[in-house]
This record gives C-alpha cells, sequence and structure tokens, in this order.
C-alpha cells in the first residue's frame, strides 16, 4: 500500500501513522452532551468500502491527510491535507 | 452417529463407508424461536449451549459463506486464560474449564492441546509485571507460573537469550494454556448443534433486520424473509453491516490481522511462544507447520489479506527471537478481520431493540472465547440476564465510562488493543 503525500508525492505507506476514521475534523464542542461525545470517540460508521481517515505523515514531512480509501481492496482513492479538508 | 474407538477401527475394517454427514442441510423455515445470524465459532456455540442448556432447539443459524470459512478458519488456534482485569478474566478462566470438558461434551476431537503458553520478559519492569500478571490468574484459580532464565533455558534452548535490544529475562508459563484445531472446533458446535435440532442454514446472507414498534421481529434474507421472536448478531468481523440493519453504530473499528504458517517440520516448538516485545508469537501445528503471527497491520480493513510492511515486522521478529526457524519455507499467509473495540474486550449484552442481541468486538481475542461466548450469550439470550461470569461486558460501558475494561491501558484508539 502506498499513500501519495500532497507534499512529498507518493510515499511506503511506512513512513504513515494511522490515527483512524477521519472523526477528528468535527470534534465536538466541549460542552456537547454526552451522547455526541460517545459518537466522536467510540463509535464508527466503519464501513466496508470507501471510507475516509486520518493517518499523519511520520516519516516524512509532518502533516495530517484525509485519505479517501476502500476497505474491501484497499485501492487510494482520494489524499487531501487535513487543513484543506477541515475548511 | 457417535464417534468412538470401536467406531473408527470398525469402519476402517469396513472400507470407511458407513460414516454420515456431521449435520444436515435443511432448508429455512419460515419462523423459529431464535434467528443467530452468523455460523462461525461464536454463533454455533450459541446455539449449541441454547439447545443443550436450555433445552431451546427451534432455532436457525444463518451463515451467508459455509460454515468454517470466517475468522473460525482464519486465526492461530490458541487458547489460554491469563488475563488480568476482573471482567474478563472470570469470563476467559469460564471458557478454559469449558474448553477442557469440550470433546467428551460435544463427542468431537477438537485436538485441544494443552501444551502451555510462555509469555516471555526482557527487564526487571516486565518481571513484576509478569508476577503481577500471574498472580491474578492464580487468584482467578488458574495456572501460572514465573520462570527465570535459568529455568526458561531448560524449557525453550533454542531461543536466542543474548538478543542486545530484548536479552530474555524468564517467561510467564500458563500450563494449561495451548491450542486446538480451528476448524474441528467449528464442526464439532455445528454437528452438537444440528444434532439437537437446531437448523444451520448456509448460503443465507441476512439483508435486513425486521423491527417493529421497538421489538425484533425477524430478518430478510437472500433465502427468504423468516420471522423470530428473538435475534442474536454474532458477526464478528462484520459486526458493523449487521448492526447497520438494525440501524444501530457499534464502537467498533475493523482491522486486518495476519497469520503464517510453514512447511510441516519435525516437532520441535514444544510450546506457544509469545514475544510481545517484537509483536510475534508462534506455535507448532500437529500437521508440524509453525503457525506464527504478530501485531495489526493497523489499517482499517475488510480485505481479509494484509500488506508487505507487516510480513516483513513479524519475520524480523521472528527470526530475532529464534533464529532456527529462519531456512523454514512459509507456505501460506491469511488475514483475519478484526472487531476492534475502544477498550479490547468484547461486547456480549441486549440491545436498546427488545429481542434483539448482540455480541461481537473480539479483537484478537475471538478463538479461545468460542466456548465461553457461547455459553454466556446463550445464558442471556434464553434468561435475559447476564451470566455471572459476563456481566462486564456491556455496550453502554464506552458512553458511560463504568466499567471500561483495558487490558493494556492503552486509551481509546481501536487499533491500538
Amino acid at each position: 500500500m502506498r499513500i501519495t503525500c500532497p507534499y512529498c508525492g507518493e510515499r511506503d505507506r511506512r513512513e504513515f501513522y494511522y490515527r483512524g476514521a477521519a472523526v477528528d475534523l468535527d470534534r465536538p464542542a466541549p460542552d456537547a452532551d454526552e451522547a455526541a461525545w460517545d459518537d466522536f470517540v467510540y463509535q464508527r460508521e466503519n464501513p466496508a468500502g470507501p471510507t475516509r481517515e486520518l493517518w499523519y505523515h511520520e516519516g516524512g514531512c509532518g502533516a495530517w491527510i484525509v485519505v479517501t480509501r476502500n476497505t474491501m481492496t484497499h485501492e487510494m482513492i482520494d489524499v487531501q491535507l487535513a487543513s484543506e479538508a477541515q475548511e | 452417529m457417535r464417534f468412538s474407538g470401536l467406531r473408527v477401527l470398525k469402519e476402517g475394517l469396513t472400507g470407511n463407508k458407513g460414516w454420515t454427514p456431521h449435520w444436515r442441510e435443511p432448508e429455512p423455515k419460515s419462523e423459529y424461536d431464535i434467528v443467530i445470524i452468523g455460523g462461525g465459532g461464536h454463533g454455533l456455540s450459541t446455539a449449541y449451549y441454547l439447545a443443550k442448556e436450555y433445552g431451546l432447539t427451534n432455532i436457525a443459524v444463518l451463515e451467508k459463506g459455509y460454515i468454517g470459512g470466517g475468522n473460525i478458519g482464519r486465526n492461530t488456534t490458541i487458547v489460554r486464560a491469563n488475563y488480568f482485569l476482573q471482567g474478563n478474566s472470570e469470563f476467559y478462566s469460564h471458557s478454559l474449564k469449558l474448553w477442557e470438558g469440550l470433546e467428551e461434551d460435544l463427542n468431537y476431537n477438537v485436538m485441544h492441546s494443552q501444551r502451555g503458553i510462555i509469555n516471555l520478559f526482557h527487564s526487571d519492569g516486565q518481571r513484576d509485571a509478569a508476577a503481577r500478571r500471574g498472580n491474578m490468574m492464580i487468584s482467578q484459580g488458574d495456572d501460572a507460573i514465573l520462570l527465570n532464565r535459568d529455568e526458561l533455558k531448560k524449557m525453550v534452548p533454542y531461543l536466542n537469550f543474548d538478543d542486545l535490544r530484548f536479552p530474555l529475562y524468564g517467561g510467564l508459563y500458563h500450563p494449561r494454556g495451548g491450542t486446538a484445531r480451528h476448524d474441528a472446533v467449528a464442526w464439532g458446535y455445528a454437528r452438537g448443534a444440528d444434532q439437537r435440532g437446531v437448523d444451520l442454514i448456509q448460503n443465507c446472507e441476512v439483508t435486513g433486520i425486521d423491527i417493529e414498534n421497538g421489538a425484533v421481529r425477524g430478518v430478510q434474507t437472500s433465502r427468504g424473509p423468516i420471522r423470530a421472536k428473538k435475534v442474536a448478531m454474532v458477526a464478528a468481523g462484520r459486526s458493523g453491516q449487521v448492526a447497520a440493519m438494525a440501524e444501530m453504530r457499534l464502537p467498533i473499528e475493523s482491522h486486518v490481522l495476519q497469520a503464517f504458517v510453514t512447511e510441516g517440520l519435525k516437532p520441535c516448538i514444544d510450546h506457544v511462544v509469545t514475544f510481545g516485545m517484537g509483536h510475534f508469537y508462534i506455535s507448532q501445528s500437529d500437521k508440524g507447520g509453525l503457525v506464527f503471527g504478530g501485531d495489526l497491520d493497523f489499517y482499517a480493513s475488510y480485505a481479509a489479506r494484509g500488506n508487505l510492511p507487516t510480513v516483513e515486522s513479524v519475520m524480523e521478529a521472528g527470526m530475532a527471537l529464534m533464529p532456527m526457524i529462519g531456512k523454514a519455507r512459509v507456505l501460506r499467509s491469511w488475514g483475519g478481520i478484526m472487531d476492534m473495540s475502544p477498550d479490547g474486550s468484547p461486547i456480549i449484552d441486549k440491545t436498546d431493540i427488545e429481542g434483539l442481541y448482540l455480541n461481537c468486538g473480539w479483537n484478537y481475542g475471538g478463538f479461545k472465547a468460542v466456548p465461553g461466548s457461547g455459553n454466556v450469550f446463550a445464558h442471556l439470550i434464553a434468561t435475559d440476564r447476564y451470566h455471572e461470569n459476563a456481566t462486564g461486558f456491556r455496550l453502554d460501558r464506552f458512553r458511560t465510562g463504568r466499567g471500561i475494561i483495558d487490558e493494556e491501558g492503552k486509551g481509546s484508539q481501536h487499533n491500538l488493543h
């Protein structure tokens, strides 16, 4: 599996740290209710198919990136910077 | 058909013509008391104990593929009860006791082999942690022996004791741990459930769960609708998709865990040996193959296969620990789909929907739990009360924060357990 970092180009998967589903882009407000925090910290869509997830280019430029990837085939569909995805 | 030594002799002398199929191939009926979604180890054992211990036999187990084709056929067959935390330890202790009587109970040779498990440690701090874990195991009523370096050397002389990064200080030995033949476990439970009247329906995928006024009414399947008073979701590896049919989200992320087996070799590894620091563990099957594995690939996946970086890291760890295996050829590798939960412990609970029950989140610990999981889940389905050895596996523990069972203290990120 190779991931195309927006800054560094196509790199070995080993350079990247996997955080999980890209829920961090939509963090609840500090005073959000228990259900919102439960949803954010624990509950997952966990799709069998395309999914959006957060990876960190630990062994490269240090960028957090949003990878759209197919969990059935490991196909890389799209990569963008987390900072841009969030806007 | 009962198995016995006499029967094996007789069949051997008469051309093996008297063996019959282990279970029927029934057409699904239009209604059952209980429908179990998932004909894996846990679903089959659930059906078996419902029939055996609660006399409930109007049950269908719906399997979208074939019996033995899911994670029950894609694991490394290790059986143990060496957990530390309350919640887990009494449950796995219960499961191990069921293992110890399983072959007589099922009249089936599951090749359960209590060859012992050795968890290695490499520092004074890790020795203390191992001693503490061992004491917890003993206080649970199970067995644990702390081995020093010399004792370890006598038992497993082939290890590399003086690796610079991870020198061996000793090991925590769990003599009642071991392995079993994974397929035979599925077949034995399937046969036992079938003999008691449970219908095992293969090639039958559940496509919908019918819910009316907050109560479950049945399921839609690729072989037509089936009404049911109670429905049990036991589809670890695909829990999320099954739960979605009941409009539930689960605290689960699915990950791939790879394992490997070599060509058959003469007996050389007598125990299960785990090298936690290298994310490596190994045993030798009765056929002679070295069965070993490592850690997750760490990304979500349903592909049932992994990537090469993990293969390389597992092989490196194996070579660091036991250089003698370097010339063995790897014959096969495979990936299982792991229900990774946020605390590394499973979920066995009712849901908010009346008559709908949930069993999932087995992380990498599902195989050894097969007897215990089915046993306590059958208790829950039959009586609507938690089994005394499975009160902690509650679905709401994440939302409330009460009763989190995080053995390794790794926090809520699913893939870190």
